[in-house]
């Protein structure tokens, strides 16, 4: 062959690939690989929204709404936006063991973190303890970037400004006594968010570094007093603030608050009757949204999700049926060739 | 010059007198008509930028692209912060990537413009200034400049030729790279000017040219010479254009008429035609139609956000207060409609077009590379030239194709003959092992050793020295027009002016009848080792009316003999009637040989006795120059012959050209020959390449000189093949019901019902009818009002024949099909006459490794052989497309890409996106990780959507690949590896920490993709997008299979069960062509005369004349000098007489052939020493 192409160069290479003799596989949609195929993910599908049916079912959920709209409600006195620092206590009971660990959430509706604007006012730069951004803040924090007398606000944006600031406490009534659940924010957020995306600036004390700053319009103290009783939970790296910062993407959710993981409930929460001690902050009326918590457990795939298991179930069976439906098909207009 | 170009009939007006300043006293001032007319300097540019320019031009160029302006008009509109909803640099590096990229490429090309420009520009001249000859370059020749040309010299501009060193100012020009024909021709300078011989006359010269302005037609020059008080016509016959080189003449010296850019060259290369294919036109319609659902999408979604900003988000605003340019619902709805026009803008398939160009440059890539393409014998390889009209390779319907060069290799050779009623040349056993070729040496020392013969027995009849045998091969050697030229003893070079009669008189010389030289009066030949001597008589000329051309010789014996060969209708008219089996069994052969496609001549001699001739000679004298006259003459005395046989010459196919064509029309693809060639001669080869047929229920000659006639014919034509059609569909049906591959059949029917009314009959035309038509008929049927008719009639035929065409008419009809049948044409050709075509056609495809390289250049495919284009169309897979010629069909229908297809895609993808946003919207909405973080929040779910596009995408791609080969897999799973890479680093810490707002997205992909929620999520999004396509098509592969995957299923089937290839479903076209060749072997009686001759009139005169013989004599040169004039005359008259008004192409050889030979004869005989060099011009002495 080498001898050939020095005979005449212009002769085209002759290898597999110019020639197109490269090897090739040709699947081919026939009978004998379609109608098992369909079968097999059936069945996989059907096992599968079994599973996650049983698995779901098995997680306990409690959701107590707070808002407070209507009259019978003990928050109704705190609704009205003109109060301040109200507290209402909601009662509920549980009738038989709440397995642990149980995860206490906070839950919006109604609530548009999801809104583009609204998402991209922030600064991430800041965040970061970047301190050139506390100086200037990121264009994208308008209309929080600059306070009225144009001082920077740290950290800015409309994500931070409304940040959640209802706090809770729950107690289990035991004997007419009131013990406190003890509730634990400890890696509430995404490890990656506390360890990667949010720091502190590296000045001691934190404090220093925000001179020059003003603190968010809504927020009542700064940043670096987010937690009064834990000073290493403080700055951008407050676990509260971690998860209001990932927001939600659609205007329905849930946030993570605390775990119940300590004390006498390790195991989960007991039956019984228990009250829940609100300091209701947050106005949400002024846009129809509604507040609740929400006590839940979770398995190996995580919380109470019926909706895949059942889809699961749906889709595996529809395989299966669409399986037989081909198989009669094909019987009875064998492809032309295959006798 | 703008100027001169814009004035329409305006003359070009060239002051020369200006310029004697320049020729005596070097460059003197100008006046100021001078300058504004006269100072164009020869200097050219092809190229488009300079160093300053390049950038503007470039961009500028680059943004007239539809792609290039929509990225810039996104950037601009990301500029915008109220609008922008994605980063600047998500457009702008793509953006500024294509536009480089191309700009390098440009400037590359430019580059390579700039330096052959300035090599061309740099070559030397000899301009006359100052009263001498001084050396210019190229670019500093201006108009009005004289030049002297030396030998082998290229034109340096347009000149109108002065004098030159040749006698009557004659000199020769080579055109190939003007024309690409690389016969020689002549110029004649005008006689008044020829006298200038020397510089010191020339610089006097004060001559003021008055002519056309510059053009491209190169074959016409119109114009006036003033000078000396009195007018002379110039014409094209006086032009050295740009381009052609100088031949055979010592040095010649020219005006330059045109310069530069002027030049008819410069002006010919002027931008070919963009071809964009239909599936360019239909993307860019439904990328404007997907624009315009961008622009929907936007307006629904801006009102969406108005209702929504009404209704929610103005309770909102204690969380986020509109900003402060945004006070209202309705304003944050415009900018909305911008941001999502910006977001959306991947809808636009912009990218469609990258992809499209890169596949298409992949397909030119694998033609170049082909090769079962390449030709070893003129080591030429496939090329696409043009990379961007793949697809439509799989769509053509018509191909126009040449004859000459392309369809035919322009050798003739001896194949058969038949002499005295006994057939020679047959082979016996078409099966059995191949016959050796007979070696002539031991018996004639003077045969040529190229000369392939395959049947003894005409040896054997030779030898034994069989009467009949001699006397036909004694015909060919005398009978002709030819010249010898004998280089050293025994070694004999043949002039023929047409390849028919080199090849009759080769095959004489081989067996035994050596025609060795000829005077003006004699014929030497070499009979059977015996020198004898003729004493040639009269040559009765051969025309195409006559068809038949014959000479009187008296042999050294002193008989007079007339040798007679020509059309066997012409002649056996008129025979001895006598011996009548003798002319059946004859004119039996010669109808056979005619039904193989072979070119057949009858031939017959006649004894004179003195008186007779004496008689005859006299009445020939006083017919002199009277055509009339002189015909009836050659008409009384070729009367009484004796038949001696006949002749079969093969015009040789191209390798594979029959096959080639059965395949395609297997294809659907129908074939038109179109050539400048005689009726006769394209009839002979539609027969030889198996187009027309004697099974064929009729051919339809058209050759009606009026519009009336020709309207006649046509309309007559029709109602035959309705008529016949209808009674052969009676007989069908009857078949059609006992046929079983009914599925193969049905194909073809559904796809075209939108002709116009008066055709929808001629659609259902059934049974084989052909078409050949004239080309002064089809002028006429070219005209406005019977296009129509023509095409239709035309397009029910399925062989159409168009010969005698001009070039300008092969475009016509070209575009004609283009016009009325809307479907993707080829033209195919190798000469200068097909340019026109090959560029009016979708695609031009040019035979490369031939002579000229016009039509290669013009073409947008081009390879060396005829049969390579059913690879070219049929490939992909190429065995099993070649064998299945039918899978072609899908394409010329569009069945593949189509508005229909479009949306049907379209609406998947609309399904998948929906699939895509609900289901991970209705799981993560509860969902949430093991260590009970929910998993809502935006950029798991974003990063869960985008995964689960991905692999639905690829897996899509993968149910979409036929063939899995290495690269198919390297790109598949390389672009999903490459997503999650790409992922990964964009939510990399690195990043992040560099630019904290634009990757913040840190951390998601890992936290994401470490659920379990988020693969179920997918799987179930896959899925669910999937089967259904899955099960579609599972289905109507059953119910409905497409013929390709009947193919594609038996093809693998076969090979499972390791059948012999090709197996049971044995492909059409071997039948098909099993069947024709059976056909040659039991052969009907076809009653078609098999004549045609390549032959020019007027050779006979040339002969007798002596005019282009080397003469020795003084008093013959004188003779000869004193009849020049004449008998070019009488050449000139009789080529417009029998040529079409325009010569076309095909005999454009022969003609500029004759006229070669016609300069060369009006020399005076002493001078002609220069031309007797050219290869053209036979010349011999005694």
């Amino acid at each position: 062959m080498v001898k050939e192409e020095n005979e005449s160069p212009n002769r085209p290479d002759n290898t597999a690939f110019t020639q197109q003799r490269l090897p090739a596989w040709q699947p081919m949609l026939s009978a004998g690989i379609v109608i098992p195929g369909f079968v097999l993910i059936g069945l996989a599908f059907i096992g599968i929204g079994v599973a996650l049916l049983i698995t779901s079912r098995n997680i306990q959920v409690l959701e107590l709404d707070y808002t407070g709209t209507e009259q019978n409600s003990p928050c109704f006195q705190c609704s009205d936006p003109d109060k301040q620092n109200c507290v209402c206590t909601l009662q509920f009971s549980i009738n038989r063991l709440f397995e642990g660990p149980v995860f206490f959430y906070y839950g919006l509706s109604n609530y548009f973190q999801n809104y583009r604007r609204y998402g991209v006012s922030r600064d991430d730069g800041q965040l970061y303890g970047d301190l050139s951004y506390f100086k200037e803040p990121y264009d994208q924090c308008e209309p929080y970037r600059y306070d009225r007398n144009k001082r920077p606000i740290v950290p800015c944006g409309s994500v931070v400004n409304s940040l959640f600031n209802d706090t809770f406490r729950l107690f289990q009534i035991v004997n007419g006594q009131q013990k406190e659940v003890p509730l634990d924010g400890k890696g509430i957020a995404w490890w990656t968010d506390y360890n990667i995306k949010f720091r502190n600036p590296t000045v001691t004390p934190l404090r220093n570094a925000f001179n020059g700053t003003v603190k968010p319009l809504f927020w009542p103290r700064p940043a670096y007093e987010l937690d009064t009783s834990d000073p290493a939970n403080n700055g951008f790296i407050n676990q509260d603030f971690l998860v209001w910062m990932r927001r939600a993407a659609l205007p329905d959710f849930r946030k993570l608050y605390r775990r119940i993981t300590e004390g006498d409930y390790t195991n989960g929460l007991p039956a019984g009757n228990y009250s829940l001690e609100i300091a209701y902050n947050y106005p949400v009326l002024s846009f129809n949204g509604r507040k609740m918590v929400v006590f839940s457990n979770v398995s190996w795939m995580g919380g109470k999700n019926e909706f895949l298991g059942i889809a699961y179930l749906v889709i595996g069976t529809l395989c299966v049926v669409m399986s037989v439906v081909m198989l009669i098909v094909y019987a009875k207009f064998k492809f032309p060739e295959e006798e | 010059m703008g100027h001169c170009s814009s004035k329409e009939a305006a003359v070009w007006r060239c002051l020369q007198r200006n310029l004697l300043q320049r020729r005596r006293e070097g460059s003197g001032p100008m006046t100021e008509s001078t300058m504004k007319n006269c100072t164009m300097l020869n200097c050219i540019t092809t190229s488009k930028y300079n160093v300053l320019t390049f950038l503007p031009i470039n961009l500028f160029e680059q943004f007239q692209e539809v792609a290039n302006t929509y990225f810039l008009f996104l950037l601009i509109l990301q500029l915008i912060p109220q609008i922008s909803s994605l980063s600047w640099f998500t457009t702008i590096v793509p953006l500024a990537l294509v536009l480089s990229i191309t700009a390098v490429k440009d400037a590359t090309d430019d580059y390579f413009r700039h330096r052959s420009d300035n090599q061309v520009n740099n070559r030397q001249s000899r301009v006359l200034i100052r009263g001498s000859l001084q050396n210019e370059k190229w670019m500093n020749v201006r108009v009005g400049d004289i030049i002297k040309l030396e030998n082998n010299q290229f034109v340096a501009a347009d000149l109108l030729l002065l004098s030159s060193s040749e006698p009557h100012g004659l000199c020769y020009i080579e055109t190939a790279e003007l024309d690409g024909e690389t016969n020689m021709k002549v110029r004649q300078s005008v006689s008044v000017t020829s006298e200038l011989g020397d510089p010191n006359n020339l610089a006097q010269f004060n001559g003021e040219v008055v002519c056309e302005p510059p053009n491209n037609k190169l074959d016409r020059f119109r114009g006036m010479l003033y000078w000396r008080e009195k007018k002379y016509t110039l014409t094209n016959q006086n032009m050295l254009l740009r381009g052609c080189v100088l031949r055979n003449t010592e040095a010649c010296y020219g005006l330059v008429i045109f310069a530069g850019p002027d030049t008819k060259l410069m002006q010919n290369s002027g931008r070919t035609k963009f071809k964009r294919t239909s599936i360019d036109r239909l993307m860019n319609t439904l990328v404007l139609w997907i624009f315009g659902f961008l622009v929907c999408m936007g307006i629904v979604l801006a009102v969406g956000n108005a209702v929504w900003e009404r209704e929610v988000g103005t309770l909102f605003q204690h969380y986020l207060p509109w900003d402060p340019p945004v006070d209202g619902f309705l304003f944050s709805a415009v900018l909305t409609f911008w941001s999502y026009v910006i977001i959306l803008n991947t809808v636009v398939p912009i990218s469609l077009y990258v992809s499209v160009e890169v596949i298409r440059l992949g397909h030119s890539y694998f033609i170049n590379w082909d090769q079962l393409m390449f030709c070893s014998k003129c080591n030429t390889a496939a090329e696409a030239r043009t990379t961007t009209l793949s697809e439509e390779l799989g769509q053509v319907e018509y191909i126009f194709s040449d004859k000459t060069g392309t369809l035919t290799q322009n050798i003739m050779s001896f194949k058969k003959c038949s002499i005295n009623g006994h057939s020679y040349g047959e082979v016996a056993n078409p099966l059995g092992p191949h016959p050796k070729r007979l070696d002539f040496t031991p018996f004639n020392l003077l045969a040529d050793p190229d000369f392939c013969f395959y049947d003894d027995t005409l040896l054997e009849s030779v030898k034994v020295g069989d009467s009949h045998t001699q006397e036909f091969f004694r015909l060919l050697s005398l009978c002709h027009t030819v010249m010898s030229e004998e280089k050293s003893e025994g070694e004999l070079v043949y002039k023929a002016q047409s390849p028919d009669e080199s090849a009759l008189v080769t095959a004489a010389r081989n067996f035994g009848f050596v025609f060795r030289s000829r005077t003006l009066g004699t014929i030497t030949t070499t009979e059977m080792g015996r020198t004898v001597t003729y004493t040639l008589l009269a040559i009765l000329d051969f025309n195409n009316a006559r068809k038949r051309m014959s000479v009187i010789v008296r042999n050294p014996e002193g008989r007079i003999r007339l040798y007679c060969k020509g059309a066997d209708t012409v002649l056996l008219e008129r025979l001895r009637p006598c011996k009548q089996d003798l002319i059946n069994i004859t004119s039996d052969h010669l109808n056979e040989y005619a039904a193989d496609g072979l070119r057949t001549l009858a031939l017959a001699y006649r004894d004179l006795t003195e008186e007779q001739w004496d008689m005859w000679s006299e009445s020939h004298q006083c017919a002199d120059k009277e055509e009339d006259l002189l015909s009836a003459a050659y008409e009384q005395i070729e009367q009484d012959m004796t038949l001696l046989g006949g002749t079969a010459i093969e015009d040789k196919l191209q390798e594979g050209v029959p096959e080639t064509i059965a395949l395609l029309s297997l294809a659907n693809i129908k074939t038109w020959i179109v050539t400048g060639d005689k009726q006769e001669t394209a009839v002979n080869i539609g027969y030889s390449c198996k187009m027309l047929t004697d099974d064929m229920t009729q051919v339809f000659i058209i050759s009606g000189h009026s519009v009336q006639r020709v309207k006649q014919e046509l309309r007559r034509a029709r109602e035959q093949m309705i008529a016949l059609s209808q009674t052969k569909d009676s007989e069908r049906e009857e078949v059609v019901e006992g046929c079983g591959e009914v599925c193969f059949m049905k194909f073809g029917g559904a796809g075209k019902q939108s002709q116009c009314p008066p055709s929808n009959r001629m659609d259902n035309i059934s049974g084989d009818f052909a078409l050949i038509i004239n080309g002064h008929s089809l002028a006429h049927a070219l005209e406005a009002d019977m296009e129509e008719e023509f095409i239709t009639t035309a397009c029910a035929c399925k062989a159409v024949i168009c010969c005698r065409v001009t070039p300008l008419q092969k475009a016509q009809v070209v575009e004609l099909v283009k016009k009325y049948k809307r479907a993707v044409t080829l033209a195919i050709g190798d000469g200068a006459n097909d340019v026109s075509m090959i560029k009016s056609a979708h695609i031009g495809v040019g035979i490369s490794g031939q002579e000229g390289i016009q039509a290669v250049l013009a073409s947008d495919y081009s390879f060396s052989q005829f049969r390579f284009l059913q690879r070219l169309l049929l490939d992909v897979p190429d065995q099993r497309s070649l064998e299945y010629p039918k899978l072609y069909e899908p394409g010329q229908f569009n069945l593949l890409f189509n508005k229909k297809v479009f949306f049907i895609c379209i609406a998947q993808g609309i399904y998948t996106s929906v699939v895509l946003f609900f289901v991970p919207y209705a799981i993560l909405a509860d969902a949430s990780q093991n260590n009970g973080e929910p998993l809502t929040d935006y950029q798991t779910f974003a990063v869960t959507t985008a995964t689960a596009l991905v692999i639905v995408v690829s897996v899509q791609i993968s149910l979409d690949t036929g063939f899995w080969t290495i690269f198919n897999h390297v790109f598949v799973w390389g672009s999903l590896g490459c997503y999650f890479t790409i992922m990964f680093a964009v939510h990399s810490q690195t990043l992040f920490s560099s630019f904290p707002n634009h990757f913040h997205f840190v951390g998601s992909a890992q936290s994401t993709l470490l659920q379990p929620v988020v693969w179920l999520t997918i799987a179930l999004a896959t899925v669910i997008c999937i089967v259904p396509v899955l099960a579609f098509r599972f289905l109507k592969l059953d119910l409905k299979p497409q013929l390709s995957d009947t193919v594609r299923h038996t093809q693998l089937m076969c090979e499972k069960k390791r059948r012999p290839a090709g197996g049971r479903v044995a492909s059409n076209w071997r039948r098909a062509g099993s069947v024709s060749e059976g056909r040659l072997g039991a052969r009907g009686g076809s009653r078609r005369s098999g004549y045609a001759f390549a032959h020019q009139e007027g050779f006979g005169e040339l002969i007798t004349s002596g005019k282009n013989m080397r003469l020795s004599s003084l008093a013959l040169a004188s003779f000869a000098s004193r009849h020049s004039s004449s008998w070019i005359e009488t050449l000139r008259r009789k080529k417009h007489a029998h040529t079409p008004p325009s010569t076309s192409g095909e005999c454009t050889p022969a003609l500029s052939h004759s006229s070669s030979v016609l300069g060369c004869s009006q020399e005076a005989p002493i001078e002609v020493e220069t031309v007797q060099e050219s290869r053209m011009i036979p010349t011999t002495s005694t």
